[in-house]
């Protein structure tokens, strides 16, 4: 294969899959060892890394604890309906721009010049008139981590578009020639699954594919994002949520909302997981009223360890 | 990849790696030459020798859909498990597919019948295409049937549209400040004209849910057909699952262009085809793992089902009423529905009526033109 020699120094994070998933516990990021090698991969290969799974398994997290070790920005792109390349990528300024052509118009007034046509155009595509997008900042900011999180909610053309940036790591602006990446940000697109993806975009990046985490590993999550948790409740609360995955909802919880009941539970100040803490506080695990009915009426069983 | 020359080509771990690829290629997953080549420049990366750091790296490099790892364990497992004898991958033995040509009653015709039956079947397909427009998909000859299928490939479907939050410059709509700006800059900054700008118009999402079970099995073949040539038309905004025992997603396999390899494809992946129908476990599991997600949400549902529910009709009322909240529009197909005499009274459609927006017929070509135009209407 290519002999490029490899960027990370012999013991920094990125040196191995096990160093990184190491690097990743400091930042709070629990990473098994699938997901510590994926994100080794993306950043060896310089590919970005296509990440799937049920919402609430850490598939943001993950980028925002890499661009945390690698000491990069993290430059954040919320895919949406309707995105486009305006939105995305650059924009310029029309109405500074405007201002700034009356403003010469006014002055060439006054000391009664002529206006150099050319020289008040250049002066009008100055990269000051630029308004840098999500895309555009990331290829402008070197170490860089770029999120473009859920990529299924935009649309074919969109996609297109983020193809022909991912496979180039370059943008071409017509008023002010290329602007390439001198180093390619680390990209990590993340989807919820709501439509499949084009298989050309797919093809450009590594999958991960993100599950919910066994209990053990939840309980460790619980301890390093909710600091000051007590041993019992935060494997009370693993064992309920792992629990309640396993019946029939609407809407299985995941870590995120795992988070948030742990640290509802504290602020209400509970000891531990009963009856009456869990009820008072479902709401932070469970987002459907069928959901909250039925798992109120199996309160005890869920909570019998 | 470092490689000792001297090594025999079959110990070559390269040779190994491309052949890993073949067999998964064999196992239907979509592998490419680049996603060749990035499995093998993340093997280099990693330890060619540890066999877990080759899994792994195949696996991100090399699935696509979480449909895919199974069978990527599967072929990982086949191929680099230290073997007795050849590197021989066993095909996962799969029941043999139904013939999807089984709109014929099938066994209960006598072979002299059919004989006899070759007049009449040449009027009819001579009596006109009108006629057949009419026809119950059941009760067809053998000759009509391919007319039938001529019929359906010839549809066009107008697929549904919705607008989209994109606009597009156009004549009539709200003021657009970027190009109005810019046409005043070639002006010098006077603003002649206002440029305006549109919502533009987007297809809206289709899902289509087709019941394969016994009691549907005379429509399924014209049902699917159907289903391919509205995927052939809008194969990015079509979903098609067939419904029975277990929910499959066939859109894949229907969005190949020719029609037999398209029904091919499908029939292979249904694994529960003329079985049981239990609609409410199924609709949950496709609102559950599909529909909620997305693929339901400002979308047009169909249904396509003679409503025999074996389960709980309870469970489906309540998943038709979650899809109901979902969906832009949620119609119902039944094939019975056109008949003369037909009451919705079976246990699964009375369940879901409160919830419809359309119940319709579908037991023939004119009705699925029918619904065609309710869908593109929607």
């Amino acid at each position: 294969m290519d002999d490029r020699p490899q960027a990370a120094p012999p013991d920094g994070p990125s040196s191995s899959p096990a160093a990184l998933a190491e690097a990743l516990r400091t930042t709070g990021y629990l990473a098994d060892t699938g997901v510590a090698t994926a994100a080794f991969l993306a950043i060896q290969m310089g590919r970005p890394l296509f990440c799937e799974g049920e919402p609430g398994t850490g598939k943001t997290a993950l980028a925002q604890a890499l661009a945390q070790v690698l000491g990069a920005e993290l430059i954040r792109l919320q895919c949406h309906d309707g995105i486009d390349a305006s939105q995305a990528l650059y924009d310029w300024d029309f109405p500074r721009q405007l201002l700034h052509l009356r403003a010469l118009e006014a002055a060439a007034e006054a000391t009664r010049e002529r206006m150099d046509v050319s020289a008040v155009e250049a002066s009008l595509y100055e990269p000051r008139f630029l308004l840098a997008r999500p895309i555009l900042r990331a290829l402008q900011t070197a170490p860089s981590v770029l999120l473009v999180d859920e990529v299924d909610r935009a649309d074919d053309e969109f996609e297109a578009f983020l193809l022909e940036v991912l496979t180039e790591y370059a943008v071409s602006i017509p008023e002010l020639g290329e602007v390439r990446a001198a180093e390619p940000p680390l990209v990590v697109l993340t989807s919820n699954r709501t439509r499949e993806v084009h298989d050309a975009l797919k093809r450009r990046c590594l999958y991960l594919w993100l599950d919910h985490p066994d209990i053990a590993r939840e309980i460790e999550i619980l301890h390093s994002r909710v600091p000051g948790v007590p041993d019992r409740l935060a494997a009370q609360v693993a064992a309920a949520v792992h629990k309640l995955r396993g019946t029939e909802l609407l809407k299985p919880p995941g870590v995120a909302e795992s988070l948030d009941w742990a640290r509802a539970l504290m602020l209400v100040g509970a000891k531990q997981l009963d009856v009456d803490a869990a009820a008072a506080t479902l709401g932070a695990v469970l987002k459907y009223r069928e959901d909250a009915d039925r798992t109120l009426k199996g309160l005890d069983a869920l909570l019998a360890s | 990849m470092s490689t000792p020359s001297e090594l025999p080509a079959e110990l070559d771990p390269v040779t190994s790696l491309v052949g890993f690829t073949a067999v998964l290629r064999g196992a239907g997953l979509a592998i490419t030459s680049d996603r060749v080549s990035a499995f093998l420049r993340a093997v280099d990366a990693l330890d060619v020798t540890d066999r877990k750091q080759t899994y792994w790296a195949g696996r991100f490099t090399l699935c696509a859909d979480p449909e895919d790892l199974p069978r990527y364990d599967l072929a990982f497992d086949a191929w680099f498990t230290p073997h007795q004898g050849g590197g021989v991958v066993q095909r996962q033995r799969q029941p043999q597919p139904p013939k999807l040509a089984s709109l014929l009653p099938s066994g209960r015709e006598p072979a002299g019948e059919q004989a006899e039956e070759e007049g009449p079947q040449l009027r009819a397909a001579a009596s006109g295409t009108e006629v057949l427009r009419h026809h119950d998909l059941a009760e067809l000859t053998i000759a009509e049937r391919e007319h039938l299928r001529q019929m359906i490939a010839l549809l066009r479907p107008e697929p549904p549209r919705r607008s989209s939050r994109r606009r597009r410059p156009a004549r009539r709509g709200e003021a657009d400040p970027g190009r109005t700006l810019r046409a005043a800059m070639r002006t010098h900054g006077e603003v002649r004209e206002l440029s305006r700008r549109h919502r533009s118009v987007r297809p809206r999402k289709l899902v289509l849910l087709v019941d394969v079970s016994g009691s549907m099995e005379p429509y399924a073949d014209a049902l699917l057909r159907f289903a391919h040539v509205v995927v052939r038309r809008a194969p990015t905004s079509t979903e098609v699952f067939t419904i029975g025992t277990r929910l499959t997603r066939i859109t894949r396999e229907l969005r190949q262009r020719d029609a037999e390899r398209a029904l091919g494809a499908a029939s292979k992946a249904i694994p529960d085809w003329s079985g049981g129908t239990r609609l409410g476990e199924v609709v949950r599991a496709f609102v559950d793992r599909w529909g909620q997600r997305g693929a339901a949400r400002r979308a047009v549902v169909v249904i396509f089902s003679d409503g025999w529910e074996r389960g709980d009709t309870q469970l489906l009322g309540a998943q038709m009423e979650r899809l109901s909240r979902l969906a832009h529009r949620l119609v119902w197909v039944n094939p019975h529905a056109g008949k003369t005499g037909y009451a919705p009274v079976q246990g699964g459609i009375v369940a879901a009526l409160p919830f419809l927006d359309d119940l319709l017929a579908g037991h023939s070509l004119a009705t699925l033109e029918r619904l065609l135009k309710v869908v593109s209407d929607a």
